[in-house]
């Protein structure tokens, strides 16, 4: 089993992208931890037959 | 008087809207109020509570909508008027020059030396953003539920794959590098390394730790199927264990979580043993039957984190470690049922914590309590109706049938508040059961909160000339930024016993019980 990638990440300091809650990374920030927080929408407004057909393409 | 608007494509969090509407309906004159994305599910409730109308109709789940129902036009407008303030204030809060990307692509570009992505969008995309996560090979958090197994298992394949971290889904807590993630709480940073399949599992145990002394070098959240589920199959647990056994700062492995799959558990206890390492292995409401070699097995939370804190001493462990004595406890039990009136018969547990619950549900039926719940599956031991307590009743409030659009009760302590008097209405109440989790995530002031109702609990089944006991346990540490003295202090100025764990509460819990039914057999009363 290779875990290498996450002895590295226990190693560094985490860096995090986050997708969702806003509360989420507010708190992180006060942690000191650098966050990238998205702006995250729906795919394709919600319409669930345009998300299967985004997957098919690979989005 | 009602009032409907819809923003097109203007998307906000869940936990924000939900709030949002908490605040709007607790507004003079507001009859109902609902502000929530136009999901299939929102659009349902909305209809159920006749506030479905108009262009709200066809609203799709990028559109907000508000509805207000109001006693006069002039409050709908207002409480719109308000609504739209939040709104906007939030949209140009919390970052107002931080560019925000749409996209994971977009957020990489600018942040490329990401390491790990946490995703809390709703169930039904979580799967789709974790799959282009592991792709461009970056550990992964999934606090949201409702993603199927089959998924579920998928991505963990492709971590595995990969090498890299996949938690949850529906992983509420984690700490890496001595950073809470989540729902997670401030603790000290030291030798021993979790790997949990429960959130606020985790979480106790963490804080026990931490109370006594230790320190968690990484703490690993798996998501609750992991070793329940035969077809995720432990993938994330084992894969945890080797990354803690590969950590030089690592020196005692602690695993955790709800009773897992027979061979699933197999497996783990053998990856254990294969570590070198001390180990303790708590499996909820499973008694432990001995130690195998390396591998402690406790009894209770609480235990599991005294026998970690030992075995990383390089100490034999001895139960030491306890805020009342056996002695105590019953001369606590003798007061506390002193007063009752002879109709008060049953305890009522009023979780927010699903493992928390568990674990008080595991120590009643110990001492011989037949105990009902929401959450059991037993037969003869499911609740009719989650929303009345029968019997002996520990209800897990965290559960989906309390939540759907309503904040969880760790976030919002309403429900809990309203159970509170419901239950000090019911005549046969003696005694209810409380726990508290702090941390990040978690009520500002949750001790607050929950201290108004009992006091209010209490005087009512005074009023009666009865005694309603309270007792609760907090779950946080000194660090934990809602100040754990101090929400210590309001839950005990409102007349509850606070214990330092979840399993001590349960215990002196069950003590009162026992002391109850012992007077009620010997015939006598207060």
């Amino acid at each position: 089993m290779n875990v290498k990638k996450i002895n590295e990440l226990f190693g560094k300091e985490l860096k995090v992208i986050n997708m969702g809650l806003d509360s989420f990374a507010d708190n992180l920030r006060k942690e000191e931890v650098t966050v990238l927080q998205m702006d995250w929408k729906p795919p394709a407004g919600g319409n669930k037959r345009l998300i299967s057909l985004l997957e098919k393409l690979g989005h | 008087m009602k009032k409907i608007l819809v923003r097109k494509n203007a998307y906000y969090d869940s936990v924000f809207l939900m709030l949002a509407t908490k605040g709007l309906k607790q507004r003079p004159g507001i009859r109902e109020a609902v502000v929530a994305m136009g999901t299939e599910v929102n659009l349902a409730l909305l209809k159920e509570i006749g506030l479905l109308s108009g262009e709200a109709e066809s609203a799709k789940p990028n559109d907000l909508v508000i509805a207000i129902e109001a006693e006069t036009g002039d409050a709908a407008e207002e409480a719109c008027r308000i609504a739209e303030e939040i709104l906007k204030k939030k949209g140009h809060g919390g970052g107002e020059e931080e560019y925000r990307p749409v996209s994971l692509e977009g957020a990489l570009s600018i942040f490329p030396e990401a390491n790990l992505v946490v995703i809390s969008v709703p169930g039904l995309y979580a799967a789709r953003e974790a799959r282009k996560a592991l792709n461009r090979g970056l550990h992964v958090m999934i606090f949201s539920d409702h993603v199927p197994v089959e998924e579920e298992v998928e991505l963990k394949e492709m971590a595995l794959q990969r090498g890299l971290l996949m938690m949850g889904p529906d992983c509420g807590t984690a700490i890496l590098n001595g950073k809470p993630l989540c729902f997670a709480n401030v603790v000290r940073r030291g030798p021993i390394g979790l790997v949990a399949a429960s959130g606020s599992g985790l979480q106790e145990v963490c804080c026990c730790i931490d109370r006594m002394g230790g320190g968690i070098s990484q703490a690993i959240g798996t998501g609750g199927r992991d070793l329940q589920d035969r077809r995720v199959g432990g993938r994330m647990t084992l894969m945890g264990i080797e990354a803690l056994k590969q950590d030089p700062a690592t020196r005692v492995i602690v695993v955790l979580s709800k009773p897992p799959a027979e061979e699933v558990a197999a497996t783990v206890l053998s990856k254990l043993e294969d570590t070198g390492k001390p180990c303790v292995a708590h499996f909820l409401g499973r008694k432990p039957s001995g130690d195998l070699g390396s591998i402690w097995f406790s009894g209770n939370m609480e235990e599991a984190a005294a026998m970690a804190v030992a075995l990383s001493r390089g100490d034999r462990y001895q139960r030491t470690w306890s805020s009342l004595s056996e002695a105590e406890m019953a001369t606590v039990a003798e007061r506390e049922v002193k007063n009752m009136a002879p109709e008060q018969r049953y305890v009522r547990g009023l979780f927010a914590g699903g493992t928390l619950a568990i674990e008080a549900m595991a120590l009643f039926e110990e001492q011989g309590f037949r105990v009902l719940s929401n959450v059991r599956k037993e037969p003869g031991r499911l609740l009719q109706s989650p929303h009345l307590s029968e019997g002996h009743a520990i209800v897990d409030m965290g559960d989906d049938v309390f939540t759907l659009g309503r904040p969880h009760p760790m976030i919002d302590s309403s429900l809990r508040e309203e159970r509170i008097a419901k239950e000090a209405a019911d005549p046969e109440t003696a005694l209810v059961l409380l726990d508290v989790v702090l941390g990040y995530g978690a009520h500002e002031d949750p001790c607050g909160a929950l201290a108004e109702s009992v006091g209010r609990a209490k005087a009512q089944v005074a009023g009666r000339g009865g005694y309603l006991s309270v007792i609760a346990s907090i779950t946080g540490t000194e660090k934990d930024f809602q100040n754990m003295a101090e929400q210590k202090k309001k839950l005990e100025a409102a007349g509850c016993l606070v214990m330092l764990s979840n399993y001590q509460a349960a215990l002196l819990a069950s003590h009162v019980m026992k002391r109850l039914e012992s007077r009620a057999h010997s015939g006598l009363s207060a």
